[in-house]
Parts: C-alpha cells; sequence; structure tokens
C-alpha cells in the first residue's frame, strides 16, 4: 500500500479515542447547551410558578430543535459600515474557545481528550479565556454603540473576575500539589475529603467568579436587555448569535467541569473513602431507575395522549440506561462468583460511574448558577468592578495565605480540620472587614463626590 | 525527522518578518506588535536550545522574556495613549516635535 | 512523522501571520493575525514539549497581551479612511536589506547541517517520552535557582503597571476639578 495511506491508518489507530472524543465534542455539546437553554427556561418558570415552554414536542422538549432551525434559516444581516472579516470571525472564536476547552476536561477517569495532560487545569483556564477575545472583536466589529460598550463593559468584568477565580483555583491547588486533573481527584480520594470542605472560601469566591465570567445574573449587565439592548450580541442574527449563545452556555459547563473537578471531587462518589457506604456504587443505576418510575406514574396523568406516549417512552429509556449499569454491575458479580460469561467488561464501569457523578455534580452546579438568576437582582457595573477588585481579589489572596498557613499547621501534626476552621474564620473576619470598610467609605463619600462615574448608567 | 536548522529558519523567519514592520510601518502600534514578533523568535530559540540540551533554564529565561514583553507592551502602549491625547496621531511620520 | 506535519503546520502559520502582521493596512486585522501568529508559537513549544510555556504563552500573551492591544487600537481608532499603503522607496530598500541580511544567516545555518556539531545536538535529545515532567522541573527550578530573576521580574511588572496606569490617566479632568 502506499506510505502516506499506511501512516494516516497509523495515525489513526494511535490517536481514535483521542479524535472519537473530540467529534464527540464539537457535535454533543452544542446539542447539550441547547437544552441547557431549555432547562433555564423550564427552571425559570418552575420558580415563577408558571410551566415554561410546552408546546414545542412534548413537554417543550423540542423547543431547542425549533430554536435552532429558526436561526438557521434567519437572514444573515451584516451592519453596513462593519469589519466583515473580524465581524465573521468573532463568534467563531468565542465558540472554538469554549469547544477546545472542553478537551481537556476529564467526565471520568477515562474520557479526556487531552489525556493526563500536564497542565490540565491550566489548560482549561488558559483557552476559555480566550473566549474574550471573541466577545471584544465582535463588540468593535458591529460598529454600533450598544455593542462597543458592552463588549468593553463584558471585558472589564471578565478580566477583574478572572483574577479573581484564579487566585481561587490557586487556593485548591495548593491542597493538591499538582495540574493534571486525574491527580487532582485522586488527591482529593487519598486526602478523603471534596477540597470544598478543606477550602470553603475558595469554593465560594470561585463560584462568584465563574458566575460573572459567564456574564451570567447577577453580573449580566453587559447583556441585560432592559440595560445596553444585548450588549455585544446586538448586531448579531440568526446562526452567529446562536454561535454566541451556545459559546456562553459551553462555558458554563467547562467552568462548571472546573469547579466539580477541583473543589467537588471530579468522579469519586461521596464518602469514596468509607468501605461500608460502598453499596452506594449501586446508586446511579438505581437514581435512573427511579426517574424511570416516576416518568411512569406521570405517564398516567398526562392530559394528551402524545405526551402518556412520551412520558413511557422517557421511562424506557431510564429502565435502559438502568439496565446497562445493572448489566455491568451482574457480569461483574458473575465474574466474583466465577461464572463463566466470556464477556469482560469491567473497565466500563469505573468509567460509567465516575461519568455519572460527574456529570450530576456539574448540574447541580449549573442549578445553583440558575437559582441566583432567578433569585438576585442586577449588580450595576461599578457595584460589580467594586466587588470584584476591592473586595474578591483581597480576600482571594488572604485565603490563598490562609490555606498556606493551614497546610502547614497540618505538617506540623494540629488536626486538618482545626486548621481548617481556623483559617476559614480569619479568611471571613477579613471578608467582613473589607465590606464593612467599603460600607463606611462609601457612607462618607456619598455626599461629598458629585462627579459621576463614567461607568454607572 | 525534525532537526534543529528548522526551528532555527523558522525563528530565523519571524525575526527578520518583525524587523521588517519594526522599520517599515507608520503606525506605532503595529511597531509595537512587530516588536513582540520578534521576542517571539527569540522565545522560540530559546525552547529548542531548552529541549535539545535537557536544561530547564531555557525555558525560565522564554517565561521570564515573556513576562518582559508583558511590561513593556503596557507601558509602550501608555506612552501611545499619553502622546496621542496631545497630539491626535499615532503615526510615526507625524510624531516630528523634536525635528529642527 | 506527527511531529514533522504539526512542525510544519504551525511554522507555517506562524510566518503566514506574521507577514499579514506586516503588511494589514487596518491596525485590528494586524492585531487579529498577530493572535494567530502567537496561537502558532504557542503550538511550536507544544511541539517542543514545553507544556507550561504553551499555556504560559496563551495565557499572557494572547489573553492580555493581545487583548490590550485591541483595546488601545479600539481607543485611537481615528476614524481612518485607510491610507493606503503607499509605494516608498524607502520601505523597499529596507526590505532588501534586511532579506540579504536574513539569506546571509540562513546561509550559515544551512551550511552547518551538515557539521559533526549539529549532530551531535540529535544524539544527546532525550526522546518524547523519557522527559522529565515540565512544569514540575520548571517550577523547581524557578523557586530555588532562579529565584532572584523571578521576584525582579514582578517587581518588574509592578512597576510597569504603575507606569502604565500613571501615563494613561486622564490628567485634564483632575486638573480642571483642582
Amino acid at each position: 500500500m502506499n506510505p502516506t495511506v499506511l501512516t494516516i491508518l497509523h495515525f489513526l489507530q494511535t490517536w481514535w479515542v483521542e479524535l472519537t472524543c473530540g467529534v464527540v465534542i464539537v457535535a454533543v455539546v452544542p446539542l447539550v447547551a441547547g437544552y441547557v437553554v431549555l432547562l433555564e427556561r423550564k427552571l425559570m418558570a418552575d420558580m415563577q410558578a408558571r410551566l415554561g415552554p410546552m408546546r414545542v414536542g412534548p413537554h417543550g422538549l423540542l423547543q431547542p430543535i425549533a430554536d435552532a432551525v429558526k436561526l438557521l434559516i434567519k437572514e444573515d444581516i451584516i451592519p453596513a459600515e462593519s469589519d466583515k472579516f473580524i465581524f465573521w470571525l468573532a463568534p467563531v472564536i468565542s465558540m472554538v474557545a469554549a469547544l477546545t476547552s472542553m478537551g481537556a476536561v476529564a467526565f471520568g477517569p477515562a474520557f479526556q481528550v487531552a489525556r493526563d495532560i500536564n497542565i490540565g487545569i491550566l489548560f482549561v483556564l488558559g483557552v476559555s479565556s480566550l473566549g474574550f477575545l471573541g466577545i471584544i472583536l465582535g463588540g468593535w466589529a458591529s460598529n454600533s454603540h450598544y455593542s462597543i460598550l458592552g463588549a468593553l463593559r463584558s471585558t472589564a468584568q471578565l478580566v477583574s473576575y478572572e483574577t479573581a477565580g484564579g487566585l481561587a483555583i490557586i487556593s485548591a491547588l495548593l491542597l493538591s500539589g499538582t495540574l493534571k486533573i486525574s491527580a487532582i481527584v485522586q488527591a482529593q480520594y487519598d486526602q478523603h475529603a471534596w477540597f470544598i470542605f478543606l477550602a470553603p472560601v475558595a469554593g465560594f469566591i470561585y463560584l462568584v467568579a465563574s458566575i460573572a465570567e459567564t456574564n451570567r445574573a447577577p453580573f449580566d449587565l453587559p447583556e441585560a436587555e432592559s440595560e445596553l439592548v444585548a450588549g455585544y450580541m446586538t448586531e448579531y442574527s440568526g446562526f452567529r448569535w446562536a454561535l454566541y449563545f451556545l459559546g456562553e452556555y459551553a462555558n458554563m459547563i467547562v467552568v462548571g467541569s472546573i469547579a466539580t473537578t477541583l473543589f467537588l471531587g471530579g468522579w469519586l462518589r461521596p464518602f469514596p473513602n468509607v468501605h461500608w457506604l460502598n453499596w452506594l456504587d449501586f446508586l446511579p443505576a438505581v437514581i435512573i431507575a427511579l426517574v424511570g418510575v416516576y416518568c411512569i406514574y406521570r405517564a398516567g396523568k398526562q392530559p394528551v395522549k402524545v405526551q402518556t406516549g412520551f412520558m413511557w417512552a422517557v421511562a424506557l429509556g431510564c429502565f435502559a440506561v438502568a439496565f446497562v449499569f445493572a448489566a455491568l454491575w451482574l457480569l461483574h458479580l458473575f465474574h466474583r462468583f466465577g461464572v463463566l460469561i466470556p464477556l469482560n467488561l469491567d473497565f466500563i464501569l469505573p468509567g460509567l460511574n465516575g461519568a455519572f457523578w460527574f456529570l450530576l455534580k456539574v448540574s447541580g452546579y449549573i442549578y445553583v448558577f440558575m437559582w441566583l438568576r432567578f433569585t438576585l437582582p442586577r449588580y450595576r457595573f461599578d457595584q460589580l468592578m467594586h466587588l470584584g477588585w476591592y473586595i474578591l481579589i483581597p480576600l482571594a489572596i488572604i485565603n490563598v495565605f490562609a490555606v498556606g498557613i493551614s497546610m502547614l499547621l497540618e505538617a506540623n501534626g494540629v488536626n486538618r480540620w482545626i486548621g481548617m476552621v481556623l483559617t476559614t474564620v480569619l479568611v471571613l473576619a477579613a471578608a467582613v472587614f473589607l465590606v464593612r470598610w467599603h460600607d463606611q467609605r462609601t457612607e462618607s463619600a456619598s455626599t461629598a463626590s458629585l462627579t459621576p462615574d463614567s461607568y454607572a448608567g | 525527522m525534525m532537526s534543529p536548522a528548522h526551528y532555527l529558519f523558522l525563528s530565523l523567519a519571524l525575526f527578520l518578518i518583525g524587523c521588517v514592520g519594526v522599520v517599515t510601518r507608520r503606525n506605532v502600534i503595529v511597531v509595537l506588535m512587530s516588536i513582540e514578533l520578534i521576542l517571539n523568535a527569540v522565545n522560540i530559540n530559546l525552547v529548542l536550545f531548552s529541549r535539545i540540551f535537557g536544561d530547564v533554564a531555557g525555558q525560565v529565561f522564554a517565561l521570564f522574556i515573556i513576562a518582559d514583553a508583558a511590561a513593556e507592551a503596557a507601558v509602550g502602549l501608555g506612552i501611545i495613549i499619553a502622546f496621542f491625547r496631545n497630539r491626535e496621531t499615532v503615526l510615526a511620520d507625524e510624531m516630528d516635535l523634536l525635528k529642527w | 512523522m506527527l511531529d514533522s506535519v504539526l512542525f510544519y503546520f504551525f511554522a507555517g502559520v506562524a510566518v503566514i501571520g506574521a507577514a499579514l502582521v506586516v503588511t494589514s493596512r487596518n491596525a485590528i486585522h494586524s492585531a487579529v493575525f498577530l493572535i494567530t501568529t502567537l496561537l502558532a508559537t504557542a503550538g511550536i513549544f507544544l511541539q517542543l514539549r514545553a507544556e507550561f510555556l504553551f499555556i504560559a504563552q496563551i495565557i499572557l500573551y494572547v489573553g492580555g497581551i493581545m487583548v490590550l492591544f485591541i483595546f488601545v487600537i479600539m481607543l485611537v481608532r481615528l476614524d481612518v479612511p485607510l491610507h493606503h499603503l503607499r509605494f516608498r522607496m524607502k520601505n523597499l530598500v529596507v526590505t532588501v536589506v534586511i532579506a540579504v541580511l536574513g539569506a546571509e544567516a540562513g546561509a550559515i545555518i544551512y551550511l552547518a547541517r551538515k557539521l559533526p556539531g549539529q549532530g551531535l545536538f540529535i544524539q544527546n535529545m532525550a526522546p518524547p517520552d523519557k522527559l522529565a515532567p515540565n512544569s514540575e522541573k520548571l517550577a523547581e527550578s524557578l523557586f530555588s535557582g532562579y529565584l532572584l530573576p523571578f521576584e525582579i521580574a514582578s517587581v518588574l511588572l509592578l512597576v510597569a503597571m504603575v507606569g502604565a496606569v500613571v501615563m494613561a490617566k486622564n490628567k485634564k479632568r483632575t486638573e480642571e476639578e483642582s
């Protein structure tokens, strides 16, 4: 055979797992991001005592597909005086940054594109921060006031909160001692605690910073509809807007994955070291089966036949997935008891279970994002910048010191939890001091300063 | 098979294009960007030799060069903004206050 | 084999991007092409197994310095009718001179390929799978052997930050207020 063909085949043979994962990420993540949009609308409706999208498809489940079709067939409007090359490039940068950073995220002990890269977490952080470029260039290329203002505000906000988030991540990395994702989760297994329990203030700071980084409420001034039309997305319509929007939601998933890996134990089940809780390993199958049972219960209550049929279909789907989990367990048991079945699929089990717990935790984190969005009012831009620079960054720096001190205490024999409690109390005292100092300054300055702040309003 | 010569040619090409940019362009900001190109060419050289000799000093030096480039870009752009505020221009031809 | 494909890809993108930086009429286009060149250089670092420098380049250069450049270009945009790149004799002379110097240097590199010294480089080069983990080695040397330059670099960044803020501050408004 042709040597070129041989080398290509050899390349495919060595790298087919990574290539498949890459293709899966590019194909699946936008779809999942679309369904996260639907989930958000349903949650928003639930918290506002209404039903949300119900018409398109049973229970509105085909809504994202309808939205995608609508956006695809919309007219592609390009503003007249805009810079066409940059106008085309900006949403592409945003989406590519979000998807590439998904490449180093590990959904389970075996699912990762950039397998065990030396700099795991830093790669995800760094590449996802390339999304800012998409925002600035998009705002500039639209050649409109709202766009530029929105882009500048958004970028200023992102840069400020990225510093605070990075410092919070450093606190968690101090505890793990390495940047490799698999080693970080292994460190949480070895230290018998999720890092959110060992560095809770860091977890909280990262939560706030990640909300600001993804431009979500209460930090969504740059793209709030009542403030800036749609900020940097104003002049984008149709598929370009869809790229921006999906990039934002994919960014949310990435940020949730970072937080889960660093703070919430990654793919470990709750209490991974406690052996008498090993029956928790069966939980994924049980939970999915329970969801199926709930669907069957609701199937009888649907008003329309189509929806009943749909509920039965979802229930059957859940049972099928639960069966897959259970079947692997049964095979494992058969092997343990020596029953000869010529199929050893044991190696899939940790991966599947790990992926389930990981996705559950990421979903929980995104649920907290959405919950905060529907509950809290929006921050004004100068308040936002003040919070980022005056309160969160000093707090994050103090937290790095505190985590270092608690590790030092632990190395010198003090019980780890006592050290953690002491340093957390210290950091919270510093936080209270910072906030009260700010309050006193604004009280004394509010009567004196009449110069308008150039960012407000 | 890669030899050091390939990487040396690449860094030479980047260096030369950066030099041409520094001397040729009128827009001062583009001149600063060409300087960044030159610094990158040097970085590639440093990392190449660090890889060949297995000595991490090359990568440490390259990291310092990146930090230094950041500092220089910040200060240089500050100067440009200050000048722009006074003279409303960023073209090197029109910055001729000291011409006799 | 994969190494050479990656190298040629990244090298090609870097050189083409650099050429476009230097010859674009629009400053923002130059900035975007510089971003491509910087990303390609980061790829070269990754291909030389310097992973930490790869991500440092992306975070610092592309995510930091280029954002700064783009902000400043947006600030000093003069609503320029893009002045046509007039053909100037000076530019041609300079390009030719630099090209000649470059050809000299290139000839030296090319002729030195076959020298026995160059073979020595390749033989001593560690194969990729036997390399020590890059971030750990870098961190070790940065915080032990090269601690002084590290501290000096941080002071330098502080000085640059203060200097940039002072220079870019809006002085007219404070004069009016006082």
